[in-house]
């Protein structure tokens, strides 16, 4: 089996899902944050995928996105954290 | 294990071995290292390691009862694989890595003892004056990559020291290896980046001996010997501008740290402005073509000041931490081993021919400095410093070792025979390179050009032999008229008073505050920073910060006149709205709990529903 | 793009995932967010995107699991434990997936091979962060000042 664009989305789909069981059913605030960090990771999957499978990827707009995604979730997570710290 | 790796060397002129590999790729550009063995690599491995192994084992009773004693070997180790791993890189960058690491190790072990507020100012100065000439370094690294695409040294002809390599570096080849010196500058002590040296003294004793003398600031001149061919480029008569850079930057140090040495008193310090200045005329020796030459007394140097270090190490553990000489003295009978293990490096330091290796080396560094084409200048210098060498040994032979027992020598015993073991190894060492050195079979010298020896009887003599051994005579000679009566009372003169202090006041003065190029740095290299600082703080406070409130006036302005408009003409039509608006929020606040989870479990049933739609669609 | 490789990622990914989500212990299941997350950086590896899984491993395993870790040592008092799934979010979760499995399975135009195209370079990266998205980044810059800030306020407030 040659890994289609196909099987990366079911993947990335799958690991939102997970993520989402995360952010759904836990309790306390750092796990609804992993579960969020999660949910991000797999559309950043999403977009480097659609990035690799498109055949005129110039300019690497997926990459940009995922980039950029990457940086916002690092902002979040230290705000949230920060919460976090502030209130226990 | 080094020796094993020595043998393959020996047997073929001109081996080198390189093993490279792929460290990343990054796009389609792969970084690359590896690892080279060469006569020169081969040769620093035997030394790093015997003499590593002495100051181990030496550490072992210097440093027994200190509460950090675990921290301190880690730290040593720590160290010494930097080292090596410094030696054996084939790759600037690697080189260049380990030697970061070794800086750093080199920092952490002078400020060991952190609880001395001088301790830890000189390890932050070490760590300060060594960055600005690894930036030096750092700039022509990426310079030389730029340029050639590769840092590896050699690569199967394609790396940046080989012929390809290099016709592709081109004309900017003499600002990158200055570049490049300016590291060298830096680790090795040279002027004007000598000044954390002497201060790195206030680390253990062994640290000195180890970091300080024989093999970290001995990197800088490898550094510029492994680089040779970025320095020796398009050379005309074996003079290129970068090598008469070095040229005079190594006679300066050597010159002026002999000088500054002769008038201190600290026992560490001596040493240390020893070192720097026998490092200025290492890279004399590789600036005027002589790399084997300076090599060779790169070894022999790390030998025999390991030696002297240690030996002062265990004075000063003898002494219960004294350091100054003056108030030492007559140590010779309390102290046998040590004294006799300490005259051996000092005459080998000074350069006393045929028994002792830094005689030879010494030679050949004069011969070959004596035949630069440029300038006899270096020479003349060189012979100077090789008497006030012989000076300002023999005035602290005599210090430590001779006359009346004053204060600090009391009291003072032999040290155990964990740290007398060392001394004898080193002291045979010193004595053994001699005939390994000796001109009469110069296999090192082609070994490390790659040309077979010969043995040869004719080369013993040679003028500048006994050009020196008048020189080394007249130092010592000077040195023992000055000093015989030093420690005991004159009607003249007080005890403590150095006699040349006592003939001349004010150059004493000058040169016990090393030509008081600490303070001209205070004066300005720091007071300029610290002017800028203060500048830059007034600039924002005064100018950038009125700026600013200017334009929040404008705003302000501004901002009043749209809320009158807006208290007028908008905001009755808006209350209106409102009153509705509000009946509707009252219906919304309902499902909004507050609960995120919720929320997220609302969206995800929506997600759901949407896919529900395009399933209905579809 | 090698099968066997990818089918190895996407095992231990989704494992991981799974054990971040439903593993009581919060160090435990941090500690499999950061497994999870090199799962994800080497699929970018895989699909060529070398600098995006770097940042990917020093931005999320470097910084934010790190983070993570120290946040949950610092607030020791009530972490520990936390009840795994409850059914009402599993069943969410399951739904979702299925959705979106379906989704997918049924879009035609997304079951294609990967065509050939030319390496991304850290070069061609930083030439279009430069030109083309030069005020998303200016944006991001000022988002993370914000938010550093704004972390600092948070956290100095309750020292006060």
């Amino acid at each position: 089996m040659i890994p289609t664009l196909q099987v990366f989305l079911i993947v990335s789909a799958a690991l939102f899902s997970a993520g989402l069981l995360a952010a759904l059913s836990r309790r306390h605030a750092i796990f609804i944050l992993i579960g969020i960090e999660m949910m991000l990771a797999a559309a950043n999957l999403n977009f480097i995928a659609f990035w690799r499978f498109n055949p005129q990827s110039q300019p690497p707009t997926g990459v940009m996105i995922a980039i950029f995604s990457i940086a916002i979730a690092a902002a979040e997570a230290a705000v949230g954290l920060a919460l976090v710290i502030a209130e226990f | 294990m080094s020796f094993v790796v020595f043998l393959p060397t020996l047997q073929t002129p001109g081996f080198r071995g390189v093993q490279n590999f792929t460290w990343f790729t990054f796009g389609d550009q792969a970084l690359r290292l590896g690892w080279l063995l060469d006569p020169l690599a081969a040769v620093m491995l035997i030394m790093i390691t015997l003499v590593g192994l002495c100051i181990f084992v030496f550490s072992i009773g210097y440093m027994a009862g200190d509460k950090n004693f675990v921290r301190f070997f880690a730290y040593l180790s720590f160290f010494s694989g930097a080292m090596l791993g410094l030696v054996i890189s084939n790759s600037l960058l690697l080189l260049f890595i380990c030697w970061e690491l070794v800086g750093l190790a080199s920092y952490l072990l002078i400020g060991f003892w952190i609880e001395r507020p001088s301790a830890a100012a000189a390890a932050k100065k070490a760590f300060i004056t060594t960055r600005i000439g690894d930036l030096g370094f750092f700039l022509g690294l990426l310079w030389l990559y730029g340029r050639s695409g590769t840092l590896l040294f050699y690569d199967g002809g394609n790396g940046c020291l080989e012929s390809a390599g290099l016709a592709m570096v081109g004309a900017s080849v003499t600002f990158i290896a200055l570049l490049i010196f300016c590291g060298a500058v830096g680790k090795s002590g040279q002027f004007p980046l000598h000044v954390w040296l002497p201060d790195a003294m206030e680390g253990p004793t062994p640290v000195s001996a180890l970091i300080h003398a024989a093999t970290m600031v001995a990197a800088g001149v490898f550094l510029v010997a492994r680089v040779y061919p970025l320095f020796s480029l398009g050379a005309i008569n074996g003079v290129t501008s970068s090598l008469t850079v070095v040229v005079w930057i190594g006679v300066t140090t050597a010159l002026m740290a002999a000088l500054i040495a002769i008038a201190q008193a600290d026992i560490k310090r001596i040493l240390a402005y020893s070192t720097v200045s026998q490092l200025g005329l290492m890279m004399v020796s590789l600036g005027v073509g002589g790399v084997a030459a300076g090599m060779m007394h790169l070894l022999a140097h790390g030998f025999f000041k390991a030696l002297l270090f240690l030996g002062a190490g265990s004075v000063i553990h003898g002494c219960h931490g004294e350091q100054d000489i003056r108030k030492m003295g007559g140590l010779r009978r309390l102290m046998p081993v040590t004294f006799s293990t300490y005259a051996i490096g000092m005459m080998a330091l000074s350069g006393v021919p045929l028994f002792f290796s830094g005689g030879w080396t010494k030679e050949e560094i004069l011969h070959v400095t004596a035949h630069w084409p440029v300038s006899r200048l270096p020479y003349y210098f060189l012979l100077a410093g090789v008497v006030l060498t012989a000076l300002y040994m023999t005035r602290q032979i005599i210090y430590v070792f001779f006359g009346d027992r004053r204060a600090a020598s009391q009291r003072a015993h032999e040290s155990p025979r964990v740290m007398t073991m060392p001394l004898i190894v080193l002291a045979s060492c010193a004595i053994l390179f001699s005939v390994v050195l000796t001109p009469a079979w110069p296999w090192l010298h082609h070994y490390l050009t790659g040309e077979p020896a010969h043995l040869e009887f004719a080369r013993l003599i040679q003028p500048t032999l006994f050009l020196s051994l008048v020189l080394v005579g007249a130092g010592v000679a000077l040195g023992i008229g000055i000093y015989r009566k030093a420690g005991a009372q004159d009607r003249r003169r007080p005890a403590d008073t150095d006699p040349l202090e006592f003939a001349q006041p004010q150059l004493f003065r000058f040169l016990a505050n090393k030509m008081w190029i600490d303070e001209l740095y205070a004066r300005t290299v720091i007071a300029f920073s610290w002017m800028s600082a203060r500048l830059s703080d007034w600039m924002d406070r005064y100018f950038w910060d009125r700026l600013v409130r200017g334009f929040g006036a404008i705003g302000q302005l501004f901002g009043t006149f749209t809320a009158s408009v807006d208290e007028r003409g908008i905001n009755a039509g808006v209350d209106e709205t409102t009153v509705g608006a509000r009946g509707l929020g009252r219906l919304m606040s309902a499902a909004h709990s507050g609960q995120i989870q919720t929320y997220l479990g609302v969206i995800a049933i929506g997600l759901l529903a949407l896919l529900l739609f395009y399933a209905w669609l579809a | 793009m090698s099968s066997a490789a990818f089918v190895l990622i996407a095992i231990l990914t989704l494992a991981a995932a799974l054990a971040a989500a439903t593993l009581q212990k919060l160090m435990h299941a941090t500690l499999s967010f950061a497994v999870a997350l090199v799962g994800v950086a080497a699929f970018f590896f895989l699909l060529g995107a070398e600098f995006v899984g770097l940042v990917l491993v020093f931005v999320y395993i470097g910084a934010v699991a790190v983070l993570i870790v120290f946040t949950i040592l610092l607030t020791r008092r009530d972490v520990g434990k936390d009840r795994g799934a409850n059914w009402s979010g599993a069943l969410l979760a399951v739904a979702v997936f299925g959705g979106l499995g379906w989704a997918v399975f049924k879009t035609q135009s997304v079951a294609i091979a990967a065509p050939h195209i030319r390496a991304l370079t850290v070069k061609r990266i930083g030439e279009a962060l430069m030109t083309s998205y030069v005020w998303p980044l200016q944006c991001v810059g000022l988002l993370l000042t914000a938010a550093l800030i704004g972390a600092l306020v948070l956290v100095m407030e309750e020292k006060r």
